[in-house]
């Protein structure tokens, strides 16, 4: 049996790598946050823009503290904002993790306040080395989650298809698949509810479907670009059908949303949509890297990363496996692009072939290759505000 | 959807024209896997048979694999992705001068080559 080994947490999840974050609390901290994080190996830098506080986005940045992949947290406030950097401290070291935190205006200006950063995170990576559990772990273990983005006509047909079918590889040996693009799934209800694995499934993706339909005609904004239009696809539902084969074909076993992880094995829809509120927040599906960022707040240790058109993007925490089925942007891109699924549109290979060699490149990533995001240093982050409602069951 | 579980049946077919796809046994449309200029002929890999290109269509786009009508739905992968804006002849390219989303109506005012939305204004 496939097994490497990965990080143990208190919770009994399993890290493949063993990352520090820090985390800025408000805008106004972010280059002092930058500042500490530079240069440090197996540290990277998150936060959180607006001075206001928001549900959602604290949800969020607990969910990404407290990812299987991040082994502790540094959180940097101003001191002004409404984001309590002590009390996202004391609930990410609940969690077993080493964390830290300081306010600016306590310490100093810019420089004194970098200094101080790096002086806490010094200690903080020595309690991190010595809290680390190494665990033998395999693909049971493992979480990935796929999105779809700069799609072009080739990534229905190559691109996530070939993702489809390491899916349902990995939910046949026990492993989690988390799928999302709920504002991509257009038209596609019926096909949806047939794979619905339970009726309370089946319900939490009716709910979502309607909520989604809701919520882009009352934006008027629907999740296609001109990029998209470029590639070959003329509407959203057209779209739609090439993000949605990205799912593979095991049972659907429920909705779950922004910072909640699965509450167990298989495949799960991740709905990001915002609900009803007396704020129409944002749009849906802004970019790419919100899309990541919801994939890592439900725990998926490894991304993939799905673009017929090509993207620099990487995220912090996990690697990025970026998969094209347009053999042009491969050679276009190659120093971004991790797997080229075009050979299967030129004939020259086949599904179950290509997705024995995802397989075992997601292996090697796994035993700690790095992925071109990773080596390139990509560590895109967003964490906006939102209303995402928490209650379940969450019905029609 | 049974195209996308494996839309590559009879690529190795032998033969000349470009190749195009055809998802689903229902669908009025097929995919080019390489760009088409006008009178070329198209070859319909799975379902067989030959089409002329009624215009120059670019790679990975959609070519009517028959007569649509005005207001008829454009079936790909065996599912709906839009509705016909005008009447659509065999071999014509199909894309956003002729075919619109049932919900996004932004999908009708959009460059046809760039897909750039040439409403907006940039002052």
């Amino acid at each position: 049996m496939t097994s490497w080994t990965g990080y143990l947490r208190s919770d009994g999840s399993k890290g493949i790598r063993d990352w520090i974050l820090v985390v800025h609390t408000v805008e106004c901290a972010r280059f002092v946050a930058e500042k500490i994080a530079s240069g440090e190996e197996n540290v990277c830098c998150i936060g959180y823009d607006p001075c206001n506080d928001n549900d959602y986005a604290i949800r969020l940045l607990l969910a990404l503290s407290r990812h299987p992949n991040a082994g502790g947290a540094l959180f940097v406030g101003l001191g002004c904002e409404y984001t309590q950097p002590r009390r996202l401290a004391e609930v990410t070291e609940a969690s077993g993790r080493p964390a830290d935190w300081f306010f600016i205006q306590d310490t100093g200006g810019t420089l004194t306040a970098v200094a101080e950063g790096k002086r806490r995170l010094a200690a903080l990576k020595e309690r991190v080395e010595k809290n680390r559990k190494p665990v033998s772990m395999g693909w049971q273990d493992l979480s990935v989650g796929c999105e779809c983005g700069g799609s072009d006509a080739t990534s229905g047909l190559a691109g996530n298809p070939l993702a489809g079918r390491f899916f349902d590889r990995l939910v046949d040996r026990g492993g989690t698949a988390v799928f999302e693009e709920m504002a991509e799934l257009v038209g596609l209800l019926p096909e949806l509810l047939r794979r619905a694995e339970t009726p309370e499934a089946a319900e939490e993706i009716r709910a979502a479907y309607d909520n989604m339909v809701r919520y882009c005609t009352s934006v008027r904004q629907y999740s296609i670009s001109p990029g998209n239009f470029a590639g070959g696809l003329s509407t959203i539902e057209e779209k739609s059908c090439g993000a949605y084969a990205k799912s593979g074909s095991r049972p659907i076993r429920g909705v779950i949303r922004v910072s909640e992880r699965p509450s167990g094995k298989g495949l799960w829809l991740m709905d990001s949509l915002p609900d009803p509120y007396f704020m129409q927040f944002g749009y849906s599906n802004p970019h790419d890297t919100e899309g990541l960022m919801d994939l890592l707040s439900a725990g998926c240790q490894v991304l993939f990363f799905v673009t017929g058109r090509g993207s620099p993007v990487g995220a912090p925490l996990a690697p990025v496996v970026k998969i094209t089925g347009n053999s042009g942007t491969f050679l276009k891109m190659e120093e971004d692009m991790d797997f080229d699924a075009g050979p299967i549109l030129s004939g020259e290979t086949g599904f179950d072939e290509a997705a024995l060699e995802l397989e075992s490149l997601v292996e090697r990533i796994c035993r700690g290759d790095r992925s071109k995001s990773e080596i390139l240093g990509h560590r895109e982050y967003a964490i906006g505000c939102k209303f995402q409602d928490t209650g379940r069951p969450r019905r029609c | 959807m049974n195209g996308i579980s494996n839309p590559m049946n009879g690529t190795d077919e032998e033969s000349n024209g470009i190749p195009a796809l055809l998802l689903s046994e229902e669908d009025n449309v097929v995919t080019l896997l390489s760009l088409a200029e006008r009178g070329d002929e198209v070859r319909i890999l799975s379902g067989g048979g030959t089409l002329a290109a009624a215009d120059s269509i670019p790679l990975y786009h959609k070519m009517a694999l028959r007569f649509i009508s005005r207001g008829e739905t454009v079936l790909k992968y065996g599912v709906a992705i839009g509705r016909a804006r005008q009447d659509i002849p065999a071999g014509a390219w199909v894309h956003l001068h002729n075919l619109e989303s049932f919900l996004d109506e932004k999908s009708s005012f959009l460059d046809l080559h760039t897909g750039v939305d040439t409403g907006r204004r940039y002052e």
